[in-house]
């Protein structure tokens, strides 16, 4: 397969493939890292996790159509504008889904499963009602789009590198939020053991909510980002759904550090079989290895030691 | 590789003078609605007891308006109700308005078939305008088979089925594809080809059918890869990168749904832009509506060959798009199956006049043969094989959203749902 090429032809191939592989790993970051809140620290199953998200592409449409209209002279920035937006709108739809039902259902984690399922199908409806059954098709703007030459042979994807900046500032700010923030100390608190935290007297309650805004609201930023490299439409959050339980629950419920190791391993295994098999194929592979991983091991790459 | 003609009788003059006699005969049966009615008892018309009463007759609609395939269902949807509107305001069938029961299949195939049956068994009705998917189709298909319903099917499709109770308004397979590949290689030189696709069936038959083509039937041209998928695979830069690698003329792309958008915004983020022509890419899924979803900007200069694009320019088209803009609003676009899914009512009507019958049996035997002369797409003609004579076309991206035709076979291409030599 090789032969007809140079080494310097193999070497630039080579190296925007390493680029490839590290733009999926910030793909599946990002789309994870809300779960990983809401799943790992709450055991909330958020089968709306991926609604959540398009909620944050379609403030980024509205967003960019308003700027193309109001002001189109700040065009070029308003993706930043439209995602702190979209963190706040999928934040308090998230403080509100929480206390008019997640909240009734911490007691029974398999409920939570259907609920948020049923959610997942309420808001696709309501999206399809509001925005029409099409995509909407979003302007990024022109500096966003393009590549950027390295060297002759190797180009690499703007949009790439701004989601991997992307992931990697959210990450930090997950991080700083959950090891060096009073709040994370209570969730971390929580987690650990519930009734203990209450009884030192921590608003367990008020915690869970805030919980899962900010899960919610990280989910919207990155659906905000995907704009640029998917699609905008009522059921476009199925596409990123599996994915995302895939490198949750493989990284390990609970764990931060897991849920990034978990999505550096997935992203280069699938990416290094994609480009050596069809993607079918690798697709399969990767879930076979998975399987096999957690048959082995159920808890996931990482775990926390829990009282329960 | 022989292009398939159409007999040279119905090409030239002899043509023209078929459209006006046909038109001539359309202006003759819009006398006055009563006169009609009366000259077609029902009890004459109907005599297997569907939904056709004095005044009116009623067909099925059914299509996704719910659920992932919504996204592509809805303009056939808008179609056939503008092309049912419009037949009544001419005053309908056989002197009766048409009246149309629609159900949804929510995108799930046994949905789909449980709504067939019902349409079929409880509501009676005369023929129904439904489907999208292959899946749906295929899904429906034993329902229509056991009652005997009659099914207007509008999607460009893999072809390797021909159903007694199924019309195919939109292009089987090789109709599409073989014109394309011709096109790109004469007039672009293209010698190697990439082929990929969603994996599931018609962009593999497709694309089986584009390497039997490649391979087999044209000179000096090869395939340098193949690859599909998963539907609503969101991350293509890997593919990106082996296409780099094959450096092949064409990229001939059967990417559907969601991955679309994906697939082309990551291209051109990828600095492998289509309007450079290389490589070119070449697709048969991209209508103006995905192009919606994608943006014109991402596509621009993005080869597509199908039947129909909004922007040709004879007088059966602009009516059509002028109306379908006034019932839907102006912000419509209309891809390929859109308007082949407007082409069914009409076809249907044509059928039934000709049988001066609602009975199945007998609109199935006048079936093969009927022309439409005022098809948007331009003249067509169903096959005996249930399929339609259509002309293929090769339209080019634009940054607007819509295609500029830059090819269009010289005659209508003979549907051929079993290709001998491509399977």
């Amino acid at each position: 397969m090789f032969s007809d090429y140079s080494m310097t032809e193999l070497g630039a191939i080579f190296a925007m493939q390493g680029f490839a592989g590290l733009i999926l790993f910030s793909v599946f970051v990002l789309m994870a890292l809300g779960l990983a809140i809401i799943f790992g620290q709450m055991g909330v199953i958020n089968m709306a996790h991926g609604e959540f998200m398009i909620l944050g592409a379609y403030v980024t449409y509205l967003t960019s159509t308003a700027f193309a209209v109001y002001v189109p002279g700040l065009f070029g920035i308003y993706f930043f504008v439209a995602m702190i937006l979209a963190f706040i709108a999928s934040g308090l739809l998230g403080l509100f889904v929480e206390w008019a039902m997640i909240r009734h259902l911490y007691k029974r984690p398999l409920d939570t499963l259907l609920a948020t399922w049923g959610l997942s199908l309420i808001l696709q409806q309501v999206y399809r009602s509001v925005f029409g059954a099409r995509e909407v098709g979003v302007s990024i703007p022109d500096w966003m789009m393009g590549s950027l030459p390295l060297t002759d042979l190797i180009e690499i994807p703007i949009n790439g590198i701004f989601v991997m900046v992307l992931a990697t500032g959210i990450a930090l700010g997950v991080y700083y939020l959950m090891f060096r923030s009073a709040w994370g100390l209570q969730v971390r608190a929580i987690s650990q053991n519930r009734v203990m935290a209450d009884a030192v007297g921590i608003n367990t309650a008020w915690t869970d909510r805030l919980t899962f805004a900010i899960g919610c609201g990280v989910a919207g930023v990155a659906g905000s980002a995907f704009t640029m490299i998917g699609s905008t439409g009522p059921t476009a959050g199925q596409l990123y759904i599996v994915d995302t339980f895939l490198v949750v629950v493989f990284g390990g419920t609970g764990s931060l550090l897991g849920t990034i190791a978990s999505a550096f391993s997935i992203s280069q295994a699938q990416s290094i079989m994609e480009f050596f098999l069809s993607g079918s194929m690798a697709k399969v592979l990767t879930l076979l290895v998975v399987v096999g991983i957690l048959m082995i091991r159920p808890q996931g790459l990482f775990s926390l030691k829990l009282r329960k | 590789m022989t292009d398939k003609k159409i007999p040279n009788a119905l090409a030239g003059p002899s043509r023209r003078a078929f459209m006006a006699g046909g038109a001539a005969l359309t202006a003759s049966l819009f006398a006055p609605k009563g006169l009609r009615a009366q000259e077609f008892p029902t009890a004459e018309v109907n005599t297997t007891g569907l939904a056709v009463t004095d005044d009116a007759v009623t067909i099925g609609i059914l299509h996704s308006v719910t659920g992932t395939m919504a996204i592509s269902e809805t303009g056939s949807v808008q179609a056939e109700k503008l092309a049912i509107s419009q037949i009544n305001a001419q005053g309908g069938i056989l002197g009766r308005k048409i009246e149309y029961i629609q159900e949804d299949g929510a995108s799930d195939w046994p949905t789909f078939a449980e709504k067939a049956r019902k349409l079929l068994v409880n509501d009676k009705v005369a023929s129904v305008m439904g489907c999208w998917t292959s899946a749906s189709r295929k899904a429906v298909l034993p329902v229509f088979e056991q009652h005997n319903g009659f099914l207007y099917y509008p999607t460009f499709y893999e072809g390797l089925e021909q159903s007694p109770n199924v019309i195919y308004t939109g292009q089987e397979a090789t109709q599409q594809i073989i014109a394309g590949l011709d096109w790109v290689t004469r007039e672009k030189g293209a010698k190697t080809f990439y082929l990929l696709g969603s994996d599931y069936i018609w962009p593999r038959t497709s694309n089986k059918i584009a390497r039997k083509h490649i391979e087999n039937f044209m000179e000096g041209t090869s395939v340098v890869g193949e690859e599909y998928y998963p539907l609503g695979h969101t991350q293509f830069n890997s593919v990106i990168n082996k296409i780099r690698l094959r450096k092949p003329d064409v990229i001939y792309a059967i990417v559907v749904g969601g991955s679309n958008v994906a697939f082309y915004k990551q291209l051109k983020a990828a600095g492998i832009d289509p309007a450079e022509e290389s490589p070119m890419v070449l697709t048969i899924s991209v209508t103006e509506d995905e192009i919606r979803g994608i943006g014109g900007e991402n596509i621009e200069g993005s080869y597509a060959c199908m039947k129909y694009f909004q922007s040709l320019e004879n007088e059966n088209n602009l009516a059509f798009v002028k109306a379908f803009k006034e019932m839907w609003g102006e912000d419509m676009v209309i891809g390929d199956v859109t308007q082949a899914a407007y082409l069914g009512p009409w076809l249907w009507k044509a059928a039934v006049e000709k049988a001066g019958s609602f009975d199945v049996d007998k609109v199935r035997a006048a079936s093969p043969g009927i022309e439409m002369t005022t098809a948007p797409e331009g003249y067509v003609k169903i096959h005996e094989n249930h399929h339609l004579w259509s002309k293929t076309r090769v339209g080019r991206a634009q940054a607007d959203g819509q295609y500029e035709v830059v090819f269009e076979t010289a005659d209508l291409v003979e549907p051929d749902p079993f290709p001998e030599g491509y399977q």
